[in-house]
């Protein structure tokens, strides 16, 4: 049985106005006995995007031999050319929003980095990177329910861990507590206020055990949403999201960590990323998907303003694409891939990893990107540099790679 | 719907003279089921072995008498389900091979899909695709897709229709919990196409058989290879194989390179446009071992994960089972052993020799040896006992079950007779000792509300947004039957919004639950469904309702009605 953890003991949360609530703000951190608590946001690029078209290796001459019709050209040759980070990696124009980051050291880039294993299935990679067990499919838990089990604590609040989709992925499923909220708008019981204060009467005087008091979080948690009124939410700072499921979920994240509902852990889902007809370069389907993408966590980043020196974001999938295009100007499932960290105290304005270069010889398998850095290091950096546990194996067992690439810190 | 009493007491004759010449039961006699047993006995007794009262059970069984009626739930075959075949029969592709539901329903939906691209890439002026003489207009595209999405929304329906109306309840119990033990998940690959042929001939056939049976069942069946990968798994030597052309080097070879993606027509959870390319679209995977199969074989479907087996013992079940395939995965075909992908070198399983030269034999031989394992008896009969008493069932009820799975040789029902008519069983501690998993409670709330649905589909979503969509478990442990998985927060309200909107009359059916006076319906669902046994203050918040539907909602929803 699981260790359940009483909610907000001394109640009071009905007359709390969230969001403008320096009482129970005050509260929270006392209980907590630590300053605000550090958040990590993980967006996962559902599909396996096209790293090599996301960050661009311009200075590498394989890159365009490969890719005679989608290649990203060097910067400053024309308008939809790359955007230079280093003079050899460079941002594909769509994400153009992300270079003010990167330029102030907010955004780190890690370049080849991906799995041990080299299955090209969608979803046992996918399991493997929410598992964090790469070729072991029995795994149960996700890694981020285990780093939740590894920092359990008695200030835990039922928003803890929130997944920003109907259903809870698998990197957040597990021993601990943790909510799948399609919309939370839409959270609470749709019958009206006399039928909820007769379900929450209920469950009030049910027998002590886990219904009892999961029902009285429940209801707890209803109660700090309705307050936090999601519907009137206004994003600050001229901050506007993308029009999408995937700007929707950024949007309610950001609302959550600004209501201090005691939010740590959260998920949300970007899809669509597998492109292996006509995947476009500068402009096509590639180009829209960053877009939304890129758009998403600028807008994010700029709703947060000085709160996102607690909040790192962290962007995934779960494996890259071949080097060379195929016969229909898409790329084919691959291996080695980019993933990003922004926020925090990321030490950004880097592009990380060694590179293996793209020559047929120095591929995986002689057709895809090579992995130099397990995305497990990249997984452990976050959760020891930004989110403060000391020993990070019991989240990631069986990892014997290194914790750090000095990104964070 | 019902029974008719003259046709259970007809049938009760049936089932007593059997017991008389049956040597298994004769062996088995001691049951622990009570002559006079009280409403909560009876309500324990539908709870478990099946999915909870419908309005009139208590009544029926009380009558037919309580053993009688255990024994009868052991004998599915002989009881008939007639309107329950009635209720199914509107139903298109529950009756289909998969070679026909793959010609009718996912082959045109691949094209369609394969047609809508290039249509898009034309649009876009980068490729001029050319006419095509098959050419669908886009109506017939829709229709193809939606097509392809009915095979799994139809599954689903009859998945909650069978454990909400058939007779044979105990059957449908052990279907849901065989599938389960033997988890395929329909969103990867081509799992999706087999999975109707997957439950009804695989699972239920054998649901109360020998265990063996359904073993070597789901270990041939395409469902489960291709779910493990085994159907890929050959032999790294080279004599295995010399024809680069051979159908089983690349069984997708004369399909286009693109598969039809995976869009499972319920929620995976993941967005729809993912899908698994065939080898073809990966370049063709490496030959080789793939020891997935062999792995799960032992640790979730056999002898559990400390049942005594090695890393050594898993490559070498895998070598057993190389060359087990399927014959053209992309149209449904069947399982195939295919001794080219086959290491037929010696192998030694868990200290038994299996020697060189056995072909497809060197995997049964390794079913029979895992069958006969001790640790299978254990780890089976502490699942069922699992599934029927409590989440940590007694060691002495796992002993007798265990006990009774080596005795029969693995007979299930006998198995499962030893269980729920065991002292444990119906001991106090094992009373409401379990949290219903949502699709228990969705399942006991529609026997319970009355509600005759005509369409499941309501409850279909209504279980994805509880977490447990039917057929969309993806690992291979299947959904966990433990309280601590299923009580959270959200799921908690959605059980509330379930319990709300299902006797609010939103849902399709033929018969809606009762909107006559308040009190009546509230005293027969309290009575018929919790045998009265409500907490104090449960019953006067309910007595409080003043509306017949808002009354049901609260019973349904109450914590009392989330245990079984």
């Amino acid at each position: 049985m699981i260790t359940r953890r009483v909610f907000m003991k001394n109640g009071g949360l009905a007359l709390v106005s969230l969001g403008f609530a320096p009482a129970f703000l005050a509260r929270t951190v006392a209980g907590a006995g630590n300053p605000r608590r550090r958040v990590l946001v993980t967006i996962f690029q559902r599909g396996a995007v096209d790293g090599l078209n996301m960050i661009i290796p311009f200075g590498e001459r394989d890159y365009y031999a490969a890719r005679p019709s989608i290649a990203i050209a060097q910067p400053g040759s024309d308008p939809g050319a790359a955007v230079d980070l280093d003079g050899f990696f460079g941002l594909h124009p769509r994400l153009a929003p992300l270079k003010p980051l990167y330029d102030a050291r907010q955004l780190a880039i890690v370049h080849a980095c991906g799995s041990p294993d080299g299955t090209r299935s969608h979803f046992d990679a996918q399991d493997y990177m929410e598992t964090a067990t790469p070729g072991v499919k029995s795994t149960q838990d996700g890694w981020l329910n285990r780093y939740l089990h590894a920092r359990e604590h008695e200030a835990a609040t039922p928003f803890r861990a929130v997944a920003l989709s109907p259903q809870l992925p698998r990197s957040l499923q597990g021993l601990e507590p943790a909510l799948a909220i399609g919309q939370i708008g839409q959270f609470g019981i749709r019958a009206g206020e006399m039928m909820q204060a007769s379900f929450e009467a209920e469950y009030a005087a049910a027998a002590q055990g886990v219904l009892h008091q999961t029902g009285r979080e429940a209801f707890d948690a209803v109660k700090m949403l309705k307050n936090a009124d999601p519907r009137r939410y206004q994003p600050e700072n001229g901050a506007e999201y993308p029009r999408s499921p995937y700007g929707e979920a950024l949007k309610q994240i950001a609302q959550l960590i600004k209501a201090d509902v005691g939010l740590e852990v959260a998920v949300a889902e970007s899809g669509n990323w597998d492109h292996h007809v006509n995947e476009g370069a500068a402009n096509g389907l590639i180009a829209n998907r960053l877009d939304d993408f890129a758009n998403g966590i600028a807008a994010f980043v700029r709703d947060l303003g000085d709160r996102m020196s607690d909040v790192v974001v962290l962007t995934m999938s779960e494996f890259g694409r071949a080097v060379a295009e195929n016969g229909n100007r898409g790329t084919d499932h691959g291996h080695g891939n980019a993933m990003m960290m922004i926020g925090g105290n990321v030490r950004g304005g880097k592009v990380y990893g060694k590179w293996p270069g793209l020559a047929r010889e120095q591929r995986y398998e002689g057709r895809d990107l090579a992995v130099t850095t397990d995305f497990r290091t990249v997984f452990s950096e976050v959760v020891h540099g930004h989110l403060g546990l000391n020993d990070t194996r019991p989240v990631f067992p069986g990892f014997r790679g290194p914790t750090s690439i000095g990104a964070i810190g | 719907m019902r029974t008719s009493g003259r046709f259970l007491s007809v049938l009760l004759t049936g089932v007593a003279a059997l017991s008389v010449c049956d040597p298994a039961l004769l062996a088995e006699k001691k049951s622990s089921v009570p002559a006079h047993p009280d409403d909560r006995t009876i309500v324990h007794v539908l709870n478990r072995i099946g999915f909870g009262p419908a309005p009139g059970d208590l009544m029926r069984v009380r009558q037919l008498g309580l053993q009688a009626y255990v024994d009868q739930q052991l004998q599915p075959s002989r009881l008939p389900d007639t309107a329950m075949a009635a209720k199914l029969s509107s139903f298109e592709t529950l009756t289909k091979s998969t070679r026909e539901l793959s010609n009718d329903y996912f082959l045109p939906a691949f094209m369609a899909r394969r047609q809508q691209q290039q249509q898009q890439q034309s649009q876009d002026g980068t490729m001029n695709p050319g006419a095509s003489a098959r050419e669908m207009r886009a109506p017939q595209r829709l229709d193809a897709l939606r097509g392809e999405r009915q095979v799994l929304v139809e599954l689903s329906e009859q998945k909650i229709l069978r454990a909400a109306f058939s007779e044979r309840q105990l059957e449908e119990v052990m279907v849901d919990f065989w599938f389960n033990h033997f988890n395929v998940f329909a969103g990867k690959g081509q799992t999706r196409l087999y999975l109707t042929a997957y439950e009804r001939d695989v699972i239920r056939p054998h649901a109360l058989g020998r265990f063996r049976d359904l073993l070597q069942a789901t270990a041939e069946s395409p469902a489960m290879l291709f779910y493990l990968d085994n159907w890929q798994s050959s032999s790294p030597l080279e004599n295995a194989m010399t024809d680069s052309s051979a159908p089983a080097r690349n069984p997708f070879r004369a399909y286009p390179r693109r598969m039809p993606g995976a869009r499972p027509g319920i929620g995976t959870g993941r967005p729809a446009t993912l899908a698994d390319p065939p080898p073809a679209a990966q370049n063709r995977r490496p030959r080789g071992i793939n020891e997935n199969y062999a792995r799960e074989l032992m640790e979730l479907h056999t002898l559990g994960v400390d049942g005594g087996y090695t890393q050594k013992d898993v490559q070498e079940v895998a070598r057993a089972f190389t060359g087990w395939t399927i014959a053209t995965p992309r149209l449904g075909g069947n399982f195939r052993f295919e001794p080219r992908m086959h290491d037929d070198r010696e192998k030694v399983v868990l200290g038994h020799t299996i020697k060189a030269g056995g072909g497809k034999k060197d995997g049964e031989q390794v079913l029979d040896i895992l069958a006969n394992h001790p640790s299978t008896a254990r780890f089976i009969a502490a699942k069922l006992a699992r599934r029927f008493v409590s989440d940590e069932p007694p060691k002495s009820l796992v002993d007798t079950a265990a006990r009774r799975f080596r005795e029969t040789d693995g007979d299930i029902r006998e198995v499962v007779r030893a269980i729920i008519t065991s002292p444990e069983f119906f001991a106090p501690a094992a009373y409401r000792a379990k949290v219903k998993t949502p699709f228990e409670f969705v399942v006991s709330a529609v026997r319970a509300s009355g509600v005759d649905l005509t369409n499941a589909l309501p409850a279909v979503q209504a279980l994805r947004e509880l977490g447990m969509p039917p057929y969309m478990c993806q690992p291979p442990t299947g959904y966990p039957d433990r309280a601590d998985a299923w009580v959270n927060t959200g799921a908690l309200l959605n059980r509330m919004n379930f319990a709300v909107a299902l006797t609010s009359g939103r849902f399709p059916a033929a018969a809606n639950a009762p909107s006559g006076d308040p009190e009546q319906a509230r005293t027969a669902i309290v009575n018929g469904a919790l045998a009265g046994d409500l907490s104090e203050s449960t019953a006067a918040t309910i007595a409080r309702a003043t509306e017949t539907p808002q009354a049901l909602a609260l019973v349904l929803g109450s914590p009392e009605f989330q245990r079984r």
